[in-house]
């Protein structure tokens, strides 16, 4: 493990303890009310969702033009935590929504969009425990058609007509909501870094250990 | 020399198919048998429900294309043809548009059984404007046959296929769906609205472009060992 984990694990731990104090300070939304502080959870997230798709991406497009199995590994990583963040985005959303539009879901645009995402890395993670020899390079293919839908989710809001608050409203923030928010979006970032790191080093370990079979196979 | 190989592939695959019919009768069956279902499931009091008729055509196209899918490539597969197609002299690209073009041409004579069974069961205008229907269900059918050619391919060799290939097929193709069944359900409605007809036929268009670009780019690197 590289010698910058332990201390960016211990900040990324004591930025996770700061953060509610922070958020519990934030002043009350005026419509919404307490509900309003799961954006500080929600919206994170959802950044941290979204780019890990665009990491899943582009190690696949890395791995599919090179070859190296390094690439493979970040994609794998990175594609758990899609589904890791996806869930955390697709689960505080519905709350949110359940108070500000009264109702736990609905077929907008955007929400398809998010959930579809989610799914085609939940059918990665199946492809590549199932699929045996070659899955790799398949799911390469799969990340990468993943990617495409990455822009399309974020645009989403702001070409159509949906009940989804658009990305216009994070650079309008006053200080008082936004100081939460950015405090929340760096501590998701490096908890995103960390286990990726973590993850992807957990895998190369599995490739140590199967080198060292195939040696004293022979 | 591409359209040539194009050509070849697709003739060869109609050639194969016209011999023995096996995956057009099955995958016909296949989806009659689904909207038969759907007529049972949904059909109450001897009415259909209203605008059920664009979903339950595009559900035995997606679930028919599928069953089409995993056949072409097993058949290749059992016969060892998918090597030897590889090995051939000729661009990946070209051999994987000529398989596509298989495919759209199996799913299109599919449909024009399904869309007039689909009307008569459902009660539903689907014939009233035949040249809007066609523009959909074909961009419709390429956009799903596009990623389904790539990952029936590259799931050849992969264990488990049979349920791998709806796994990752239906997430990634949704959108395709989705602006299918929303376009042939505008065409549904008694006052057609063409603009809207109209974003959806676009936004097929543009799913088609993105998902034909992806699959061409990496159909070499993906059949490559």
């Amino acid at each position: 493990m590289q010698k910058w984990f332990t201390p960016a694990a211990v900040v990324c731990g004591l930025m996770l303890a700061v953060a509610p104090l922070l958020i519990a300070q934030a002043p009350y939304e005026s419509t919404m009310g307490l509900v309003q502080k799961i954006f500080y959870v929600h919206l994170p997230s959802a950044w941290v969702f979204l780019l890990s798709a665009i990491v899943c991406g582009v190690a696949s497009i890395r791995y599919l033009s090179g070859g190296n199995p390094r690439h493979d590994r970040t994609a794998w990583a990175a594609a758990e935590l899609v589904v890791l963040f996806g869930a955390i985005t697709l689960i505080t959303g519905p709350l949110w929504a359940r108070k500000a539009w009264g109702v736990w879901w609905l077929w907008d645009v955007r929400l398809t969009s998010s959930l579809m995402g989610w799914m085609v890395a939940i059918a990665y993670m199946l492809l590549r425990k199932y699929g045996g020899p070659g899955s790799d390079k398949l799911g390469a293919g799969l990340a990468l058609f993943g990617m495409a839908n990455v822009p399309f989710i974020y645009i989403s809001v702001n070409y159509w007509r949906t009940i989804h608050p658009t990305t216009n409203v994070v650079p309008t923030l006053p200080t008082s909501f936004g100081l939460p928010l950015w405090f929340s979006a760096v501590t998701f970032l490096l908890m995103f870094v960390l286990l990726l790191r973590l993850r992807v080093g957990l895998e190369e370990q599995r490739a140590r250990l199967d080198a060292l079979y195939l040696v004293t196979d022979e | 020399m591409f359209a040539r190989i194009v050509w070849l592939v697709l003739r060869k695959d109609f050639t194969v198919e016209v011999r023995s019919l096996e995956i057009a009768y099955t995958m016909l069956f296949f989806a009659v048998s689904c909207v038969l279902i759907f007529a049972f499931a949904l059909v109450q009091e001897g009415r259909a429900p209203e605008g059920g008729a664009a979903g339950i055509l595009w559900i035995a196209i997606a679930f028919a294309g599928t069953l089409a899918l995993g056949r072409t490539f097993e058949r290749e597969r059992q016969s060892e043809t998918l090597r030897a197609l590889l090995l051939a002299p000729a661009a990946r690209p070209a051999i994987y548009v000529g398989k596509l073009l298989g495919i759209v041409a199996l799913l299109i004579g599919a449909e024009m059984i399904l869309v007039p069974l689909v009307a008569l069961l459902f009660q539903a205008p689907l014939l009233a404007r035949p040249g809007w229907l066609a523009i959909i269900l074909v961009l419709g059918t390429l956009g799903f046959a596009a990623v389904g050619t790539l990952f029936a391919a590259m799931l050849v060799r992969a264990r488990s296929r049979d349920v791998l290939l709806p796994v990752l097929l239906y997430p990634i193709t949704v959108p395709v769906i989705i602006a299918g069944v929303r376009a042939t359900a505008a065409l549904l409605q008694p006052e057609v609205d063409a603009s809207i007809i109209g974003f959806w036929i676009a936004l097929l268009a543009c799913f088609d472009v993105v998902f034909v670009t992806l699959a061409l780019w990496t159909f070499e690197p993906l059949m490559t060992d």
